[in-house]
């Protein structure tokens, strides 16, 4: 289910930067800023006192944090036509948030990614986030605050970083993965959670002539199996919003709706679902 | 046991350990400074637990020949053995000290090397590492004339002890204390009673001393007071603000522990009460700016104490009880010298990490009250199935019931290779976002 809670976002708009940059054309509002500097993609989140989106951008996280996280904040920047020196304030979150020195305040993105979701669907009591290099979920109150949350972060399994391994395996696009496996007749079983076991698991099926759908299918049942122990630790509230890359993925969010059996709630965007919570709490400061 | 030996134990242990505490308490007022403003006054009975230890480990090394030597699992009824005089080390409290000094990964790699699984307790590795190779901080530890264990803790220090017996070719004495699924069944007392009893004659063999009832009653009296007053110790962290802190706890557990049923163990505890009880008065706080109250669930971090301890006064936040430093008061007090044999099984069987969840449930639910707490930090510790088994339901439940929220820390209690700082700093940061809402 994809809500377009914002007007899309293009960098040329310059005329209606304009109109939500200042109120009621007069008044010029506080620009906020939030960054997130994951594992994989760094993502910065451009909002106005309305807590509007006016720009974002998404960034692939080289060597240097610091760098990607300047670069990531330049690019949104130019898309909103916003002036630098017109930000009120900047919070970094993710991994990487210790190395965003002209950050305001650092928060984790358990708090980001909890508060993004709820602005972006109020209704949002349990937040499923898959990222790169963990994945967690998050129990939420009506506020947007933090009651509780599980991680994992240990290993590999049930991340995006499991869905790369096996892209690259397979020979397929990561983005083409949810496709692929939407048309798949049937299912091929994982049995393994271990990425390195499940890869060379997944190397004897194709060596079998399997389908590389039904493989890939086997592959989002087992990162879904892997999310739903946890989702299971925490007890399933609704309603359930899923955030970060892997919930672009659609095979990945079919299994999860057909395990909780009901739907989920996706932003077009998910992977700035953590820096939108992260502009806004640099709003909340 | 030979003479010559005899003769050189206890001249070590009336000049040369009294010799070697006052050279250490010279070189520490040397060293003496600097007092962090987070922290309160540091507590005199610091110096006194630190000379309590060093001597225990300095005279172990003059032991050996001179007095029947035992290892011994935390859990086991050491009470039966002191009437035998035996010198007692506690490869646990060993291991818990191996890991403050971060010497454990080292120590676990030789236990490795020699095909021991990464997956054992780290406890073990590094114990098994220590007798194979002889290394250790303490310098030297005695070789044992006997094993005693109680699988009242886990399974594990069955067969780490089962090594170790074959290693040496010494006896093994193990307390099957059966799990108690609900409440404790009487012929499983029985059972326990049974064995207590036909230990006697194989430590009289061992030993070469007869069994005097009297003698092992008086080392009951003393048992029984000694864990009455380390109830009380933990009990002054009621106070607010609380005298000290967990992590302090952590450090004074170790008599109790491992030198439980011996005066020395009872005199300590006597003082620290009364310096405690006197802050309490005098409302000395051990962080300055208690704001917030914690409970800790799991054996201690070792590696971390002393960083988690700064982590945590930095954000206000005081541990006032955990479920770890509560297990030595928690069931001694059903010892009864009237009833050694009897009292010891019941004692021993009723512990922590031989009852069920629902038992866990409830005693934390009543620290939590007891104690006015906040929120729970749980050390999910790699080590130790038993004690990191069922945590996640006990976090929803005390959730569910008391609004307690609470983060799961993975990691170890000695070997730091299982703890990722990274990530255990991600998940601490967020719950201090959630205790700050």
């Amino acid at each position: 289910m994809v809500e377009d809670w914002v007007l899309t976002i293009t960098p040329m708009l310059h005329y209606s930067e304009l109109l939500r940059t200042t109120d009621n054309g007069q008044r010029t509002m506080d620009i906020f800023v939030g960054i997130d500097v994951g594992s994989l993609s760094t993502d910065c989140v451009i909002i106005n006192e309305k807590e509007e989106i006016l720009s974002y951008s998404i960034t692939e996280t080289g060597a240097n944090s610091t760098e990607s996280a300047e670069k990531s904040f330049e690019e949104a920047l130019v898309r909103s036509a916003v002036q630098r020196d017109r930000v009120k304030r900047i919070v970094a979150t993710g991994y990487g948030r210790i190395s965003v020195p002209f950050a305001d305040k650092k928060v984790t993105e358990i708090s980001c990614h909890a508060l993004g979701a709820c602005k972006l669907f109020p209704d949002t009591r349990t937040v499923v986030d898959i990222g790169g290099q963990d994945s967690k979920v998050i129990r939420v109150g009506p506020d947007g605050k933090v009651l509780d949350f599980t991680m994992n972060d240990k290993c590999a399994a049930g991340t995006g970083r499991f869905l790369e391994v096996m892209a690259a395996k397979l020979e397929v696009p990561l983005n083409e993965m949810g496709t692929l496996s939407m048309g798949a007749k049937g299912e091929v079983r994982i049995s393994s959670v271990c990425t390195v076991f499940a890869e060379s698991e997944v190397i004897s099926l194709v060596a079998q002539n399997h389908p590389k759908e039904e493989i890939i299918r086997g592959i989002h049942r087992a990162i879904v199996n892997r999310v739903w122990s946890m989702v299971k630790t925490l007890g399933v509230k609704r309603e359930v919003t899923m955030s970060g890359g892997v919930a672009k993925n659609q095979g990945v969010v079919a299994l999860l709706e057909e395990k909780l059996g009901h739907p989920v709630r996706l932003y077009k965007e998910p992977q700035i679902v953590g820096g939108l919570g992260a502009a806004l709490h640099a709003k909340g400061l | 046991m030979s003479l010559p030996k005899k003769i050189r134990y206890s001249f070590m242990k009336d000049y040369g350990a009294p010799a070697l505490m006052k050279m250490a308490g010279m070189r520490k007022k040397k060293r003496r400074g600097k007092t962090s403003p987070l922290f309160g006054p540091p507590l005199r009975c610091n110096d006194r637990l630190k000379e309590i230890i060093t001597r225990h480990y300095f005279l172990s090394r003059y032991a050996e020949g001179a007095k029947p030597v035992a290892w011994v699992t935390s859990g086991a009824p050491v009470e039966i053995l002191r009437p035998f005089d035996f010198y007692t080390i506690y490869p646990e409290n060993h291991g818990a000290l191996c890991g403050a000094q971060k010497v454990a990964p080292e120590l676990c790699a030789l236990a490795e090397e020699r095909g021991y699984s990464q997956d054992l307790c780290s406890y073990a590795r590094v114990d098994l590492g220590v007798c194979l190779t002889g290394k250790t901080p303490v310098g030297r530890l005695p070789k044992p004339d006997l094993l005693f264990a109680s699988n009242n803790i886990c399974q594990t220090v069955v067969y780490w002890y089962k090594v170790l017996a074959h290693h040496w070719r010494i006896p093994l004495i193990l307390l099957d204390t059966p799990y108690n699924f609900r409440g404790i069944q009487e012929g499983d007392v029985a059972y326990m009673v049974r064995q207590l009893e036909e230990m006697i004659p194989e430590l009289e063999r061992i030993s070469g001393k007869p069994f005097k009832e009297e003698k092992f009653k008086e080392v009951i009296r003393t048992a029984k007071a000694t864990s009455l007053a380390w109830g009380e110790v933990l009990a002054t962290m009621k106070a607010r603000p609380a005298p000290m802190t967990i992590f302090d706890a952590f450090g004074h557990l170790a008599p109790v522990v491992s030198l439980r049923g011996l005066p020395v163990a009872l005199n300590y505890y006597r003082t620290l009460l009364s310096e405690l009880k006197e802050r309490v008065e005098r409302g000395v706080a051990a962080i300055t700016n208690e704001r917030k109250r914690l409970m800790w669930d799991n054996i201690a971090m070792w590696y971390k104490v002393r960083d988690y301890a700064n982590l945590f006064a930095e954000h206000g936040m005081n541990f006032v009880t955990a479920t770890y430093t509560n297990a030595w008061a928690e069931t001694t007090p059903h010892m009864d010298s009237d009833r050694p044999f009897d009292s010891m099984a019941r004692t021993y069987s009723l512990v922590i990490l031989n009852n069920n969840l629902n038992h866990r449930l409830h005693l934390m639910e009543s620290l939590i009250k007891e104690y006015q707490v906040d929120g729970l930090v749980i050390h999910s510790a790699r080590s130790c199935k038993p004690y990191s088994v069922g945590q996640y339901d006990l976090k929803r439940l005390l959730m569910d019931r008391l609004g307690v929220p609470s983060v799961v820390i993975e990691g170890d209690i000695t070997d730091s290779r299982a703890y990722s700082e990274e990530q255990a700093r991600t998940r601490l940061d967020a719950f201090f976002e959630t205790m700050e809402n």
